[in-house]
């Protein structure tokens, strides 16, 4: 395996991630995932299952929400990724995750980071969501803690407060 | 274990020309990436065979739906999340909508493609059963051409296909006849989201005055590939939909499925829901 190392070139890809243009020089079918956490040191983004089932990595790839350690890094070149580090505006808690913090959406925090971008996502197309909406919104994020109920509300009130078009405009 | 990623070639041509030529050029096979939703899997797994990919995710000339007078084409390349929200599709080809909701989660949608759910071929994918009921054609390109052929005739046994090493599945097509015609899919899994299917069904039928003109069932999970039911159609064709006729069809059903054992279900029950999903069709006629 050592002998095989270096045999195949690097891969030079331009992305931009939250707002800010970077280039990694990186192996073409490293997963995004590890692109963020590893060279980028955005660790927000978590792996749980590794295989697309839990959310736990989830980020935004040109506006969609995609599971990231289902990506392979030269497939984001030019591309726009916003992660949970990138949703806070000025600073200040983006109004989802002040719901969700007010309606303890969050235990463990594991499965958050994918929770908070599903529904940034869900409200960008579906501004005021059914409950049977976020349910399938949510469907592919999973909480080990179980505290499904209190996301939901955290959703809801997330729409109540606001849509996502009025808050970055 | 996780694979290692050095180990890996991955390329992106940006046309659909300059894949093709690698596919026709190469010695040794390429095998063609999208959304990575079965792949990427493999390799977090560190179970991906294949050393050599090249990409065709956002390649537009793969990822378009097309509306004519006659047909609905879809480049292989287009997302689940696409044909959920193209006005046409949803209209006329409900069930292709409706399977496409249920493979897999939103962000699996997003990324996840009609091309790719048919290529690798599990017989439990979620699109195939409609795409059979439909009766769809499928087009498949090289640098040596183009050619279209049925569906039904695209998978030959378990995970193999009639496609060529140089080719690339290119389109999905689905003639705009469906007026008048009953559809009915439904999914048996352990549960409704992301579960894969344990058995699924899908119908397309017509009938006058309660006798059946013309059906074709679609089915997931009971053979080694995604496969037509021809003997049950044959059973209900010019049929009125009695008790007797019920009968008949549940012991064609059980003649020509051979469904397995697996982590995921028993072929006994496999066999009974997919008996039972047919009848639930019938009395519905």
């Amino acid at each position: 395996m050592q002998a095989d190392r270096g045999k195949f070139e690097m891969t030079r890809v331009a992305l931009t991630v939250n707002d800010e243009k970077r280039i990694v020089e990186t192996p073409p079918m490293k997963r995004l995932l590890d692109v963020l956490r590893e060279d980028l040191h955005l660790t927000g983004a978590k792996e749980g299952c590794g295989e697309g089932e839990c959310g736990a990595c989830a980020v935004l790839m040109n506006g969609d929400l995609v599971n990231s350690c289902l990506v392979p890094i030269l497939q984001t070149q030019g591309a726009e990724i916003i992660t949970i580090e990138g949703i806070a505006i000025d600073k200040k808690l983006h109004p989802i995750q002040q719901c969700f913090l007010e309606q303890g959406g969050a235990q463990c925090g594991i499965c958050t980071p994918g929770m908070i971008l599903a529904t940034y996502h869900l409200l960008e197309n579906i501004p005021q969501p059914t409950l049977l909406q976020i349910q399938e919104g949510l469907n592919g994020n999973l909480c080990r803690c179980t505290g499904y109920m209190r996301i939901f509300n955290s959703v809801l009130a997330a729409a109540a407060k606001a849509t996502p078009q009025s808050e970055t405009q | 274990m996780r694979s290692n990623v050095t180990e890996y070639e991955l390329t992106a041509p940006r046309s659909l020309d300059a894949v093709l030529q690698i596919l026709a050029d190469s010695p040794d096979r390429y095998t063609p990436i999208a959304g990575g939703t079965e792949l990427m899997v493999a390799l977090g797994a560190g179970r991906l065979q294949p050393k050599k990919l090249i990409s065709l995710w956002n390649l537009k000339e793969l990822r378009f739906i097309e509306v004519t007078p006659d047909a609905v084409i879809i480049g292989a390349a287009t997302t689940f999340t696409d044909i959920r929200k193209h006005p046409i599709v949803t209209a006329e080809f409900s069930i292709l909508a409706q399977a496409a909701s249920w493979t897999g989660s939103i962000a699996n949608q997003n990324r996840g493609t009609l091309g790719g759910n048919i290529v690798n071929a599990s017989p439990a994918a979620d699109s195939p059963p409609v795409l059979l009921a439909y009766d769809a054609a499928v087009t498949l390109v090289s640098t040596r051409g183009i050619r279209t052929i049925p569906y039904r005739d695209f998978h030959i046994s378990y995970k193999r296909t009639d496609l060529a090493q140089d080719e690339l599945l290119h389109s999905i097509t689905l003639s705009r006849n469906m007026h008048g015609y009953t559809t009915y899919v439904r999914k048996v899994g352990t549960r409704n989201a992301q579960a894969i299917s344990k058995v699924a069904v899908a119908i397309v039928a017509s009938s006058n005055h309660g006798v059946i003109e013309s059906i074709r069932i679609g089915a997931a999970s009971l053979r080694e590939t995604p496969a037509r039911l021809v003997a049950t159609e044959q059973s209900l064709l010019k049929q009125k939909i009695t008790p007797a006729t019920i009968a008949k069809a549940r012991a064609a059903i059980l003649s020509e499925t051979i469904p397995i054992d697996d982590i995921r279900s028993t072929a006994k029950y496999r066999s009974v829901v997919a008996a039972n999903l047919i009848e639930e069709f019938l009395q519905t006629l």
